[in-house]
């Protein structure tokens, strides 16, 4: 298990794509699995950036990995403001370039993405975005 | 990353290297804007060089392919692009609004 505690600025994703890569690649996933990976973790903290963070500054973004034989888990925790995943409406990639909204790409791609993605949250724990991908389920 | 554009007679291209997330799809947005904002919207996007896009860099081509694709006056379209990015355009829908071409100079030719 490692943990790294980072600012939720977008000037950090190169380093937390890293971060993730290295514990992915520890597992034994591909590199195409790696990139899924990486692009979920970067989806997923670009929106606590822009949308939990919004309008606040000196945020932080907790991102804790723990490696197992089969899978990689990634939880990241923030302190902004919370929100309800099944409000964010899935988009339809299907729609005409007119039509294409790109609001809730990033949750559709992490969903696509991971095996699981859950939300929860409380005034004690703040934030929790828990992400798991695991190993031979393709993808 | 790094962004470059090169005029040509019937478009312009633009190049992207390296990788584009939330930190760097403005410069790719800025550079799309320098285009389009002189009046020029035949635009080949040569992705070799690409390692990586997330969401934010799909966002700024649909924000731009709108523009061009208006008046039909123009559309923006895809070269060279890297089979791990050409995954995440397939996955997000999007290699149904882009034409998409294995070399830049076929791109280029198609204007």
């Amino acid at each position: 298990m490692s943990k790294i505690t980072f600012d939720a600025t977008f000037k950090n994703l190169d380093e937390i794509r890293e971060f993730v890569g290295e514990a992915a690649r520890q597992v034994g996933f591909s590199d195409k699995e790696i990139y899924s990976i990486q692009l979920a973790a970067d989806e997923a903290s670009s929106n606590i950036i822009e949308h939990a963070y919004a309008g606040m500054t000196g945020g932080k973004l907790e991102i804790e990995l723990s490696v197992s034989a089969h899978e990689l888990k990634i939880m990241m925790r923030d302190r902004g403001k919370s929100f309800d995943p099944s409000s964010v409406p899935e988009p339809n990639v299907k729609a005409d370039l007119s039509e294409r909204k790109i609001g809730g790409l990033g949750m559709y791609l992490m969903r696509k993405l991971m095996d699981e993605v859950t939300y929860e949250s409380s005034p004690e724990t703040g934030n929790i975005l828990t992400m798991v991908k695991r190993l031979g389920d393709g993808g | 990353m790094e962004v470059t554009t090169k005029r040509f007679k019937n478009c312009d291209m633009v190049v992207l290297n390296g990788r584009v997330d939330s930190s760097t799809a403005p410069q790719l947005a800025e550079a799309l804007e320098g285009v389009t904002g002189s009046g020029r919207y035949k635009i080949v996007m040569d992705m070799s060089g690409l390692e990586y896009m997330s969401s934010a860099g799909f966002r700024a081509l649909l924000a731009s392919q709108r523009l061009c694709k208006r008046y039909n006056r123009g559309e923006i379209v895809l070269a060279s692009v890297p089979e791990r990015i050409q995954e995440a355009l397939e996955l997000a829908g999007f290699t149904e609004l882009f034409k998409t071409y294995a070399d830049p100079v076929d791109a280029v030719g198609s204007f």
